[in-house]
């Protein structure tokens, strides 16, 4: 068996695996983050709580509906995106015209109650949730095995990152998207329905949060805490991206997963620190973030 | 210094139905009441302009037309539907074409996303054939970033942009501020074809000059109300007055 720096292969891989397995967590949350501030100038607090429900709705679907991992791929993200849907119109609508602390308030307020609701029905121990058949088993690659499951979290995650990215910046509906982002007035008066765009767009981003938790589901277990614990790093990751950008939120996502898992590899204290140090480096550098444009 | 009736009716085209009523139009900024009751027609195919000191209230009068402001009343009817009630959507939706004083490009659309942007809202626009024709240099930008163009280009797409659409009502605010000559004169000869296109346009300029060639009547607004009306044959005779008017 080779050494690298003194670190055997198998553990030096498998934290580079275990790094971009949370790096696609956190670069399809912090994209869902980075669309909705982008056109609702909200900062949305309760995307932990909304893709924890991701996670709950497809183990509900399959413990009460017998429909297994694969439908809830699909129906979780239109579930919990409609819940989102309902929420921008009865709640952040009537805030919009506020300063956006009011909805990170709103929203925070939010999360705390839809995390509550769930610990109180299902508790806070975790309910496990099996990894699909079809992906079971894994490849052994020589100096690594790489499970079949997280190939597939790394493959779906970075599907659905650019997938969202050519929505935004190459079709019809993404540049309507970017219309309103930039100037709501104007593309209004264009004809455009802008205050459906930015429900949708509410929707759209509470779903990738939905679809993040249904991926998650079979490598954590399903627990009322379980977004409460990640949106904080995620936070993170979207101030040394920069609110807004995109293709910056994907990039940082999976750039600063792997990072924490190096870090785990080679200095496993600083490894749970060592994204808000980057965020500390960042913010004093450049307070934008890495790829923001400065008010 | 109410205009009479007679003085409203349209010069060449007297007996037509108005396209666009405006009756006792006011509008807020906020707490600051800023159109104070503004009267004017503007008929079918007409090009009117709105001309006034800086701060009069032309700008604020098209954004009203247009919705875009924050608290309006009085009445203003497009082909006998009162507006005023609607959201800017809905006011584009029945065949208005806006281009604002500060042109509107959007920086983070490429000059073809720029132009295809507003949707197409009844039959009737321009194809972007002859868009190009009216502004070859559009055609060689199209890849461009929207707010990388010259000033000028930006103001060929701002009015570009709202010809492939079917609206028939163009709200132009000062199209040839800060532009060159040679541009200037482009964009009045591209008026003065859109007009007989059969477009009808309301025009607001600070240089009577330039609207002299390009208008039929000219509208004079005046701390937020409209105080005269000069036919654009009339507008030598009357340059005395226009100049008190103007303050040139
Ligand atoms: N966003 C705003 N908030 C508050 N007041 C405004 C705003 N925009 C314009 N005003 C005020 O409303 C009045 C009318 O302004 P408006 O822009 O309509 O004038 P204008 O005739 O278009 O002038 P200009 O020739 O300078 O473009 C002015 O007194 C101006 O200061
Ligand atoms: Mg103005």
């Amino acid at each position: 068996m080779f050494e690298l720096l003194g670190i055997p292969p198998q553990a030096l891989f498998g934290q580079v695996l275990l790094g971009l397995i949370n790096g696609s967590f956190y670069a399809i949350l912090s994209l869902g983050l980075a669309v909705i501030f982008g056109l609702l100038n909200i900062i949305n607090f309760a995307h932990g709580a909304q893709y924890m429900m991701g996670a709950f709705v497809a183990w509900m679907a399959l413990n009460y509906l017998g429909l297994n991992y694969w439908f809830a791929l699909v129906l979780a993200p239109i579930v919990v995106g409609a819940v989102g849907v309902v929420i921008e119109r009865l709640l952040l609508k009537r805030i919009s015209h506020l300063d956006h602390l009011y909805g990170l308030l709103l929203t925070f307020g939010l999360a705390l109650i839809i995390q509550g609701l769930f610990r109180n029905q299902y508790g806070s121990s975790g309910l496990p949730y099996g990894i699909p058949p079809q992906l079971a088993g894994g490849q052994n690659l020589g100096f690594m095995f790489l499970p079949n499951y997280r190939a597939w979290v790394i493959v779906a995650s970075l599907a659905v990152c650019l997938a969202t990215w050519f929505l935004i910046e190459k079709t019809r509906l993404g540049a309507y998207l970017r219309a309103a982002t930039e100037n709501p007035t104007l593309t209004q008066a264009f004809g455009i329905n802008v205050p459906l765009l930015v429900t949708l767009t509410y929707g759209f981003g509470v779903a990738l949060a939905a679809f993040a938790g249904v991926l998650a589901a079979p490598v954590y277990s399903v627990n009322p805490n379980m977004g409460g614990d990640l949106i904080i790093v995620v936070f993170a990751v979207v101030v040394i991206g920069g609110m807004g950008s995109i293709m910056g939120a994907i990039v940082t996502g999976f750039a600063l997963g792997l990072v924490e898992g190096l870090t785990k590899v080679f200095y496993p204290e600083a490894s749970s620190t060592v994204i808000f140090v980057i965020m500390v480096l960042v913010l004093l550098v450049k307070p934008a973030g890495l790829f923001g444009r400065p008010a | 210094m109410a205009i009479t009736e007679a003085a409203r009716a349209p010069a060449g085209a007297a007996g037509a139905a108005p396209l666009l009523t405006v009756r006792g139009l006011e509008a807020w900024y906020g707490e600051s009441h800023v159109l104070h009751g503004i009267d004017f027609d503007v008929a079918p195919g007409e090009v009117v302009t709105l001309l006034g000191r800086n701060g009069a209230g032309k700008t604020t009068t098209l954004k009203s037309i247009m919705g875009v402001i924050g608290k309006r009343k009085g009445s203003v009817a497009l082909e006998g539907k009162e507006t005023i009630d609607l959201p800017s959507r809905a006011i584009a939706r029945l065949g208005i074409g806006f281009v604002p004083e500060e042109r509107g490009i959007y920086s983070s659309l490429s000059v073809e996303e720029n132009l295809m942007l507003p949707p197409k809202i009844r039959e009737g626009g321009l194809s972007l054939e002859r868009i190009f024709t009216l502004f070859p240099n559009l055609k060689e930008r199209l890849r461009s970033q929207g707010t990388k163009l010259s000033g000028g280009e930006q103001q060929m797409l701002a009015i570009g942009r709202i010809l492939r659409t079917g609206a028939h009502l163009l709200l132009l605010d000062e199209p040839t501020e800060g532009l060159a000559p040679v541009i200037i004169e482009q964009i009045g000869r591209t008026i003065a074809e859109l007009k007989r296109e059969g477009f009808t346009i309301i025009l607001v300029e600070q240089n009577f000059r330039f609207a002299q060639t390009v208008a039929d009547r000219h509208y004079v607004v005046e701390q937020g109300k409209v105080v005269d009306m000069i036919p654009n044959a009339e507008l030598d005779a009357n340059i005395d007055k226009l100049h008190r008017y103007l303050g040139v």
